[in-house]
């Protein structure tokens, strides 16, 4: 009679566990939304990928079509290799485009394709030919302030050229001159 | 001078005695679960012991662990702007690191404390050498089902601690604060990887749970047969236990962080 009980209690602290683990995987965890059925692989070359990391995403107008499954170095060519992993479901033209998107302003790095219009659709160890390189901020930031600097230089010799919206005093183009 | 260098040297081999003993012990458990597994219903008493008695501490402190997580992740993170985060922030610190830790520190203190007590008592009372008079084996008799029972209740106390913790601190980012329902959920689900994150922390929990029910259990068969010794032998069960498991929670991090 006893013994029953303990029974009863175990079977009830086993299911607990077994709920909460589900509850982690499917609630918490990702193992609903990362189901990639079959897939196929094809290669693209950029010149800098950035952060670009192996597992990250691989998106079309923002909806996950595949993943990145490898990066690797071309020793020829100085170029970095990313293999796609591409949802067998989705095809794509033989001109899509591949860009190295960053999510956010800091956030995680992802391959973003843009479809082209071929007849033709990418197979199994096909390459992209059309790829744009990751932005990488710095490089960004001192060609601002390079074009910004060049163009102060400018605005010195002829003030007039900027004044577009309408005749104002110096004070406004000056606050149109800042960097920022 | 010579006789501390002595003090020190013997205290030395007596640890590594002790070690060289509850390695023995442990080899000792897993030859004769075999028959601890044919008298399954011995394993199922001690879970219930060890696993369902602890329950209400764990549940109760994962809640509070999960809330206090949201509150003070919450304070930080809006000043960067980023108070979505939050569900991402409690779920991966549960997942990883506290479920596993603080379950295994309460389960040390909760039931490894019985543990040894129990088969300390039972030495004391000489109920260890009446059953070898008996041809029983209080190895396969007590100490088996005990081990397993700890070894299949961390990883279940774990788990729940972890969800528990999560509903915790979902109910302090969501209808107390008032972090948006979906970006909490959607953001945690987009970072908390199942065989990276969720995997992980059921192994470092069944690592716990081996340790923590061996240590519990050698303590218990190496106390002195004395009122003293088995007290003694409590408290280091849960001294060492809690510093084996922080020890052992930074060495599995930096193998399953490798790349």
């Amino acid at each position: 009679m006893e013994r029953t009980k303990i029974d009863l209690w175990v079977g009830i602290f086993v299911a607990l566990g077994v709920a909460s683990l589900l509850g982690l995987a499917m609630k918490v965890g990702n193992l609903t939304s990362s189901k990639i059925g079959d897939t196929y692989t094809v290669t693209a070359a950029f010149e800098n990928i950035g952060g670009l990391k192996p597992n990250a995403p691989v998106k079309s107008a923002g909806v996950v079509v595949g993943r990145v499954e490898g990066i690797r170095f071309d020793t020829k060519a100085y170029e970095a290799i990313v293999n796609i992993k591409i949802d067998e479901r989705y095809a794509f033209p033989k001109d899509t485009f591949a860009n190295i998107y960053t999510a956010g302003l800091l956030g995680e790095q992802y391959v973003g394709l843009e479809a082209g219009g071929d007849e033709e659709v990418l197979k199994n160890g096909d390459k992209i030919t059309q790829t744009q390189d990751a932005v990488v901020l710095e490089k960004m930031i001192s060609q601002f302030l390079y074009n910004k600097a060049s163009e102060t230089k400018d605005d010195n010799k002829s003030t007039d050229v900027k004044a577009d919206t309408k005749p104002t005093d110096g004070k406004s183009t000056e606050l149109g001159d800042a960097p920022f | 001078m010579l006789g501390f260098l002595s003090e020190l040297g013997q205290r030395m081999i007596a640890r590594v005695w002790r070690l060289g003993a509850g390695a023995h012990l442990f080899f000792l458990t897993i030859i004769y679960s075999g028959e601890s597994f044919r008298r399954f219903h011995l394993t199922l008493r001690e879970i219930y012991f060890t696993g369902v008695m602890s329950l209400l501490i764990i549940i109760v402190s994962a809640f509070f662990v999960g809330m206090v997580l949201a509150l003070q992740g919450y304070n930080t993170l809006q000043k960067y702007g980023s108070s979505e985060a939050i569900g991402v922030l409690v779920a991966l610190a549960l997942v990883r690191e506290l479920g596993p830790v603080v379950t295994a520190l309460l389960f040390a203190g909760r039931a490894g404390t019985a543990i040894t007590a129990e088969i300390g008592l039972m030495k004391t009372t000489e109920q260890l050498s009446a059953m070898e008079m008996m041809a029983v084996n209080p190895i396969a008799r007590v100490v088996a089902p005990r081990f397993w029972a700890g070894v299949i209740a961390m990883p279940i106390l774990a788990a729940l601690f972890s969800m528990v913790g999560v509903l915790g601190g979902y109910l302090v980012a969501v209808p107390l604060i008032g972090v948006d329902d979906g970006a909490f959920w959607s953001q945690m689900q987009a970072n908390v990887d199942f065989r990276d994150d969720i995997v992980n922390g059921v192994i470092k929990s069944l690592v716990f749970g081996v340790a923590c029910t061996m240590i519990a259990l050698f303590e218990g068969f190496d106390a002195p047969p004395t009122a003293e010794g088995v007290s003694h032998a409590t408290t280091r069960t849960v001294v060492i236990s809690s510093l084996t498991v922080l020890g052992l929670d930074f060495v599995l991090t930096s193998f399953m962080l490798v790349v």
